[in-house]
């Protein structure tokens, strides 16, 4: 059975049972951030971009590609891609594991398949982005460049170096997103660096802006339609996406806790307890 | 390549002079043309790293990136996925300490194909000073696993090592320089990254250098010539990897070493040379290179003597290490 023939809703519980099992069994990781994303990426890998995992290649020519800025949540990429396709979901067992090529944070000297550069050091990967956006360019193709950054990642000012770029060289084929969750490992992002009027910080940098709902699937459609819609006419289009951090996972949700901290067993318990699917664990 | 132990003053006085940026503006230029996927990118320094020409050639192949490195990185990181071969330019200082983390993440450790192109390197940038003469730059990239350094004497040698650095697969750290200088290598002189160049064959003491210091060795083996000291001179343009089976067979011979760089001596060629030999062969080894401190402005001239690199400290170090070796074999 491949899991592309689930409904949507259930793929994004047996996604979030991966990463509550995935952290727990490393003892590390970071639960809250993939779970808050986990709506956008079974989303954008099994409805929105125009990929086929059984003919991965680094450059992707032809392909819609996808980069992981805020690459802390690799426990929700890392899932997602294997629920995709790109890989056995058995070798999720080795997340953060001597010798895994699942690695703390995505990296490429392992060779997973999907992973493109490594994230981690936050603020590094809209400049990727704009650079892979523009290579598809050069290259003639008519293909997207999808983004996801953390609003605490926003405080880096490379981020703001990228936002520049992006405008002055047009770059109409990037779709940048933001888990906007208002959490960061030391508390509410307004507390810790406070981002001011993010639409109007974006649309003074010169991208269009949009604002959805990261948990309501229709609202993601619709922004995804919006965002691809607005893309093409000479600026860049970011989105800014409202989760929940630890969504799915009642005492995980909205708080900077689980940040980076694994559930124990019984908290590990209590989470799958929470996240009924039919489907099967890894 | 003229006899520069035998040359009279004169035919040293009528080499052309040109800077080695230019070198690698005329080399970019030339694998722009040879090659459609390579890229450049640029921090609103065009004119410095002498990209002009691509620029006007290439319009839609040239990126400014503006006064903003970190993001030229990562812009450069990106377009290797799709098979560009990017090019970034600005100055060492600004290429190295201010991206490093950068170049770590989105370059060495996704084993990148950007090709990190510093000019203005060391103390020979002059009157601007120490805020924009890196010394460090060398070290920091060596550090780096999958990063191949490479440091280069004239246009010519510079011109042919852009042409290698756009073969070769991989990231780079190509390091030249601001001021003219005599033009020494060949123009059809091929560049094998990792393969040091003799620049003379002695049997005395081994100089292992590499950039401007070339030039600067050269005028110290003149000096020691005239003592009677002959001198084997290595230009090492490639510091990582280092050739070590042509430092071991010069050592094996002269069982003394000399390095000179234009570089903080933590960190510097000197420092992969003595860690060669002291795996290998271990050898009397003199370090001439900056000590631990910043520099200042002034001509390139004046800062080079000034820091202990100009040709009597290059002979000077020469001379004691002879001296060592010596009283070794006492």
């Amino acid at each position: 059975m491949t899991d592309q023939s689930l409904p949507l809703s259930e793929l994004c519980t047996q996604v979030r049972r991966d990463i509550v099992r995935m952290v727990h069994g490393a003892s590390s990781g970071h639960p809250g951030g993939s779970l808050g994303c986990t709506d956008f990426l079974v989303k954008l890998y099994f409805e929105e971009m125009h990929i086929d995992p059984t003919q991965w290649s680094m450059d992707g020519k032809g392909e819609d590609l996808f980069f992981l800025s805020n690459g802390h949540i690799s426990p929700v990429w890392y899932s997602v891609l294997a629920r995709r396709g790109y890989f056995d979901v058995a070798e999720l067992a080795t997340f953060r594991k001597l010798d895994s090529r699942l690695q703390g944070h995505p990296a490429t000297e392992e060779g997973l398949p999907g992973i493109r550069i490594a994230s981690g050091s936050l603020g590094q990967g809209l400049s990727v982005a704009c650079g892979a956006a523009q290579a598809k360019k050069l290259n003639g193709e008519d293909r997207w460049v999808y983004s996801l950054h953390g609003d605490g990642e926003l405080q880096e000012g490379q981020i703001w170096e990228a936002a520049l770029y992006a405008a002055h060289h047009g770059i109409d084929n990037l779709i940048s997103f933001v888990d906007w969750n208002g959490q960061q490992i030391d508390g509410p992002v307004e507390d810790v660096m406070t981002l001011g009027n993010l639409e109007a910080k974006w649309q003074a940098f010169g991208w269009h802006v949009l604002q959805c709902d990261g948990h309501d699937h229709d609202a993601l459609d619709q922004a995804f339609k919006a965002a691809r819609a607005a893309g093409g006419q000479g600026k860049p289009v970011i989105v800014l996406m409202r989760t929940d951090m630890g969504r799915g996972v009642d005492f995980m949700e909205g708080t900077h806790h689980w940040h980076g901290v694994a559930p124990n067993d019984s908290q590990l318990a209590d989470a799958l307890a929470q996240l009924t699917t039919s489907h099967a664990d890894y | 390549m003229i006899d520069f132990i035998s040359a009279d003053q004169a035919t040293l006085d009528g080499l052309t002079r040109k800077d080695t940026r230019s070198g690698f503006g005329q080399g970019l230029l030339e694998v722009g043309q040879a090659n459609d996927r390579v890229v450049a990118l640029c921090a609103d320094l065009t004119g410095s790293l002498k990209m002009n020409a691509f620029k006007d050639a290439f319009p839609d192949r040239f990126k400014q990136a503006g006064i903003a490195e970190a993001n030229m990185i990562g812009v450069a990181a990106g377009l290797t996925i799709g098979g560009m071969i990017p090019f970034t330019g600005t100055f060492a200082n600004f290429s190295t300490g201010r991206v490093y983390d950068q170049i770590r993440q989105s370059v060495a450790y996704s084993g990148k194909n950007v090709k990190i192109c510093a000019s203005h390197c060391g103390l020979t940038l002059g009157e601007d000073g120490a805020t924009h003469q890196i010394l460090e730059d060398v070290g920091m990239m060596k550090m780096l696993p999958h990063m191949t350094v490479i440091h280069t004497c004239d246009y010519e040698q510079t011109r042919n090592a852009t042409h290698a650095v756009a073969a070769h697969e991989g990231p780079v750290y190509f390091r030249f320089g601001r001021p003219k200088v005599p033009v020494i290598t060949e123009a059809d002189a091929p560049f094998i990254i990792g393969k040091a160049r003799r620049v003379m064959s002695g049997s005395d003491v081994t100089l292992v250098t590499n950039g401007h210091l070339v030039w600067n060795s050269i005028l110290a083996a003149r000096q020691l010539a005239a003592e009677g000291i002959s001198v084997d001179l290595l230009d090492m343009h490639t510091i990582k990897p280092l050739d070590r089976s042509a430092l071991i067979e010069s050592v094996g011979r002269t069982r003394c070493v000399v390095s000179a760089e234009e570089h903080q001596r933590n960190g510097g060629l000197g420092e992969s040379i003595a860690a060669c030999l002291a795996a290998h062969l271990p050898t009397p080894q003199r370090f001439v290179a900056v000590e631990d401190q910043f520099g200042e402005s002034g001509t390139p001239a004046q800062l080079l003597e000034k820091y202990g690199l100009g040709p009597g400290a290059i002979a000077n170090a020469c001379k004691e290490v002879i001296g060592v070796k010596q009283g070794l074999a006492v």
